[in-house]
Formats: structure tokens, C-alpha cells, sequence
């Protein structure tokens, strides 16, 4: 094949792909004012997301926790400085760490489960069942699971924000000689002492969670509403889903950091 | 009445419908046959706007299908009942909510009408007893009964039926085509049914088209697609047929 016609058909498609996302997406955000007429499902996809990924998210967090202040500890005590090690962790948790777990488990778990889910309705004729029937897709099955993840997203990233603080805390502790008051000092007042609501670190990891929600949401969505082809087509679905949610996380987190922290 | 005109249509790099012209007159079952891959499922889904033609002209009443906009289609959508090969059911709701799901959507109905309503129909395709029960607790002919239910729930005029039969036993294949000669008699629905099967076509048919290449082969009553000697017709509805 030519490599000029290869290379423009895989941007071409992955134009178009992007390209169905964000109005999948649009569309969601349309059919927004029907959402009370989806409570039930909306409910349903919350306990599903939070109940399905938070055992997992929780362990995750507190190693991620733990790790991150070993590393940083090993660091810090070489130069005696280890007071500051609840301050840091606390401030990368809420900043990058516990959004960035978040997702990427919320993508692995709710994610793939979304893509599955939507992509077996879609190769059994379901989706076109509610097409006939007058019935949006969009509404029925993509707007609660959206919103579910909007809202689960950085429900799960505050525990698993706490969670990562709480393993950092046991390491400081048992490990590097801090004291668990200097510890927790440290991480409370770098959370509490800028003076607003919420300090710039919450916020912006919380945004993130939110973003990063709706992104895993509307890719895995859409990812199971163009799978076609039986069981290999669903399958693929699931690896396009948690593939271009993690790509996105990463991505987002990365867009996101750099706006607050170097260009706002 | 639904009328098709030169419609033509290609998928995954086939031409699978080319040039097919087809009318279904009000109040008749239209049976359509053909070898697999002929496009019979595609002229379904030509005539209730899944797919637009790449030429041609769709029209259900004298309205232009492929040039409807979302509302208008959605519109001409709850006019039309479609029975898909496996019910295609909502896996994760009962099968009454399934039947229910339409006039839940879409009409103002009390919750204690819809009920009567979906226990009336439930109770036409021998379904009533099994409304509490979800799609993967049934079997394939009860999928596709209630499939069925939830297509006449609306009370449509026209239904289009995808394979009514496929992978069912004979006896309930004789049952299923009792039922769709039933809601045409009963109910006065237009039906446009794709099928392979003779039986089918004999027990609920009214006019019999076979597809070929695309175009339709042959079309007539039942009585003269049998005596036919055309040989697509004698394929498809000769004594050693189905």
C-alpha cells in the first residue's frame, strides 16, 4: 500500500472518529433537560460506576499514596527536609494523582463495561429496535450513562484522594521517621490555607475528574455505538473504549495542568 | 401504501440493492424472498429511514422518506411497528416493559392504561403469562412473540417483519405466522415480511416478490408466484422448497 494513502486514511479515520465523539457528546449535552425522565437509569449507572470501581480505586490510591511519598521521602531525607512530605503528598493526590487513578480505573472498569454493554445492543439489533421505535439513543442510553460518570468521577477521586493521603501518612510514619501530626499538619494546611473554598489543587484535580468523567463516558459510549460485526466487533469496541479513554486522560490531564498552572 | 422506486444502495463495497422498485399496497401482507445477501433486510431498513438510498426514491403515504428530517422520521417511525429477526428485546427489561416501552416514551397514557394496554396485546400473541419474565429467561420464539407485542403496542399501520421465523421449530413458526396473519386480519396492518420461507409465505402472505441480484425477480399473488414457472420462483416456492 502507499504509505501517503495509509497515512492519510488512518488520520482520515481517526478524524471522523474524534468527529463522532464530540457529537455524540453535543448531543448528550441537547438532550440534557430529559435527564429527570432518566432518573432511574441514572441512578442505576451511579451504583453501578461508584460501587463496581471503588473497591479497586481505594487500593489502587492508597498504594499510589504510598509510593508516592516513599519516593519523595527518600528524596526529602536527604536533605532533612522530610516535614514537608504530607504537603506534598497531599498537593500531588489532590492534583494530579487521584484524578489521573480515577480515570484510568473508571475507564478500565465502567469504561469497557459501557462499550460491552452498548456494543452487544448494537450488533443484536437493539439499538436499531429503539430507532424504529422513536426512541434517541442518545437520550435513553447515553445521557444517564454520561452524567452518571460526570458525577461518580470526582466522588471517587475525593475518596481516593484521602485514601492516597492516609497510604502516604502509614510510609512517613513507619518508613521515614515523620510523625503522623507533622504529617497531617503539613497535608491539611497545604489544602485549607489559600484562603477560598476550595484551594487551586482541589479544584483543578476536581475539574479534571469531571472532564476526564465525561470523556470516558462519551468515548466508551461511542465506542460501543459504532461496534458492528458480532462478538469480535464488541470486543474490539472494548479495546477502542479503554484505549482512547486512557490516551484522553492523559491528554486532558496534561492540557488541563499546564492551562492553571502555566497559562491562567 | 409504500413505494420504492429504482432504489439503489451499496454496503462494505457491494451494490446490494440496484434499481429495485416495489409497491405495497394498504391492508396486504407483501411477502419478500430471495437468496441471502439479496438486500431484503436492507429494503426494510430503506423503508422505515435506518438507511437512505444512494439513489432512488423511498415514499410510506406519499411522504418522502430519505428526505425527512429527525422529527419528521420519528413522526413517521411511531406510525410503523418492526419485528426484528430476535425480538430484539431490551435485555435488561422485563418483557412487559419491553411491550410497554413505546407508549411510555412517547404517549400520556396513565400507568394503569399502559398495563391494560400491554396486557391486551401480551394476551394476543399468547404472551400474558410470561410479562414478568426477562428476555434471556424466554425462548426464541417467546422473544420474538413479544418482540411482536411491542411492535403492535401502538396500535402501528404498518408492520415490517425481518425474518419472523428464522431459527424457530415449525410449530412455532406456524404459530408466529398465524399471528401475523391475525394482526393483518384483525388489526387491518399493512405487512411487509422478509422471509425464506414457503410456509411463511403461503400462511400469511397476500403478494409474494422473490429479490434477484439486487431487483426484484418476479412478483404476483401467492396462487401465481406457485403456478409460476419462473425458476426463481420455483426455487423459493416449489413442492421441494423450504
Amino acid at each position: 500500500m502507499n504509505p501517503l494513502a495509509g497515512t492519510t486514511r488512518f488520520l482520515g479515520e481517526r478524524t471522523a472518529g474524534a468527529g463522532y465523539v464530540v457529537n455524540l457528546l453535543f448531543r448528550t449535552l441537547i438532550n440534557l433537560p430529559r435527564l429527570p425522565r432518566r432518573l432511574r437509569f441514572l441512578l442505576d449507572n451511579s451504583f453501578n460506576a461508584g460501587v463496581r470501581a471503588l473497591p479497586v480505586t481505594l487500593v489502587v490510591a492508597a498504594f499510589a499514596g504510598a509510593i508516592l511519598a516513599m519516593q519523595t521521602g527518600i528524596e526529602l531525607r536527604r536533605f532533612g527536609n522530610t516535614n514537608v512530605l504530607g504537603t506534598i503528598t497531599a498537593l500531588s493526590m489532590c492534583r494530579e494523582m487521584g484524578p489521573f487513578i480515577t480515570g484510568v480505573i473508571l475507564a478500565a472498569t465502567v469504561g469497557s463495561s459501557i462499550a460491552a454493554e452498548l456494543g452487544t445492543m448494537k450488533v443484536s439489533d437493539e439499538i436499531d429496535a429503539l430507532e424504529v421505535m422513536s426512541i434517541d439513543p442518545v437520550d435513553y442510553l447515553v445521557l444517564p450513562r454520561v452524567i452518571a460518570l460526570a458525577v461518580m468521577c470526582p466522588v471517587l477521586t475525593v475518596l481516593s484522594n484521602l485514601v492516597g493521603i492516609f497510604g502516604g501518612s502509614v510510609i512517613a510514619e513507619q518508613n521515614l521517621g515523620v510523625s503522623p501530626d507533622l504529617y497531617w499538619v503539613g497535608a491539611v494546611e497545604s489544602l485549607t490555607s489559600s484562603g477560598m473554598l476550595l484551594p487551586k489543587e482541589v479544584y483543578v484535580g476536581l475539574l479534571k475528574s469531571l472532564i476526564f468523567g465525561i470523556a470516558i463516558a462519551s468515548v466508551s459510549c461511542a465506542a460501543g455505538l459504532k461496534a458492528r460485526g458480532g462478538a469480535l466487533g464488541v470486543g474490539l469496541a472494548v479495546q477502542t473504549a479503554v484505549r482512547n479513554s486512557v490516551l484522553l486522560i492523559i491528554v486532558l490531564g496534561f492540557v488541563i495542568t499546564w492551562f492553571f498552572y502555566f497559562l491562567a | 401504501m409504500i413505494e420504492l422506486k429504482n432504489v439503489s444502495k451499496r454496503l462494505g463495497g457491494r451494490d446490494i440493492l440496484k434499481d429495485l422498485t416495489l409497491t405495497i399496497p394498504k391492508g396486504v401482507n407483501f411477502v419478500l424472498m430471495g437468496p441471502s445477501g439479496t438486500g431484503k433486510s436492507v429494503t426494510l431498513k430503506h423503508v422505515i429511514g435506518i438507511f437512505k438510498p444512494d439513489s432512488g426514491t423511498v415514499h410510506v403515504d406519499g411522504q418522502d422518506v430519505p428526505s425527512m428530517d429527525r422529527k419528521q422520521l420519528m413522526a413517521l417511525r411511531k406510525r410503523m411497528g418492526y419485528l426484528f429477526q430476535n425480538g430484539a428485546l431490551i435485555n435488561w427489561l422485563t418483557v412487559a416493559d419491553n411491550v410497554a416501552l413505546p407508549l411510555k416514551e412517547h404517549s400520556r397514557l396513565a400507568r394503569s392504561e399502559v398495563d391494560d394496554r400491554v396486557h391486551e396485546v401480551l394476551k394476543l400473541v399468547g404472551m400474558d403469562h410470561a410479562g414478568k419474565q426477562g428476555p434471556p429467561d424466554i425462548s426464541g420464539g417467546m422473544k420474538l412473540r413479544a418482540g411482536l407485542a411491542r411492535a403492535l403496542v401502538t396500535n402501528p399501520e404498518y408492520v415490517l417483519y425481518d425474518e419472523p421465523n428464522a431459527g424457530l421449530d415449525p410449530i412455532i413458526s406456524h404459530q408466529i405466522h398465524e399471528l401475523i396473519a391475525e394482526v393483518r386480519d384483525r388489526l387491518s396492518v399493512t405487512g411487509l415480511i422478509v422471509t425464506h420461507s414457503r410456509a411463511c409465505a403461503t400462511q400469511c402472505g397476500d403478494r409474494i416478490g422473490i429479490l434477484e441480484d439486487g431487483k426484484l425477480g418476479i412478483e404476483g399473488s401467492v396462487d401465481e408466484i406457485i403456478a409460476s414457472d419462473n425458476p426463481l420462483a420455483r426455487a423459493f416456492m416449489g413442492s421441494g422448497s423450504d
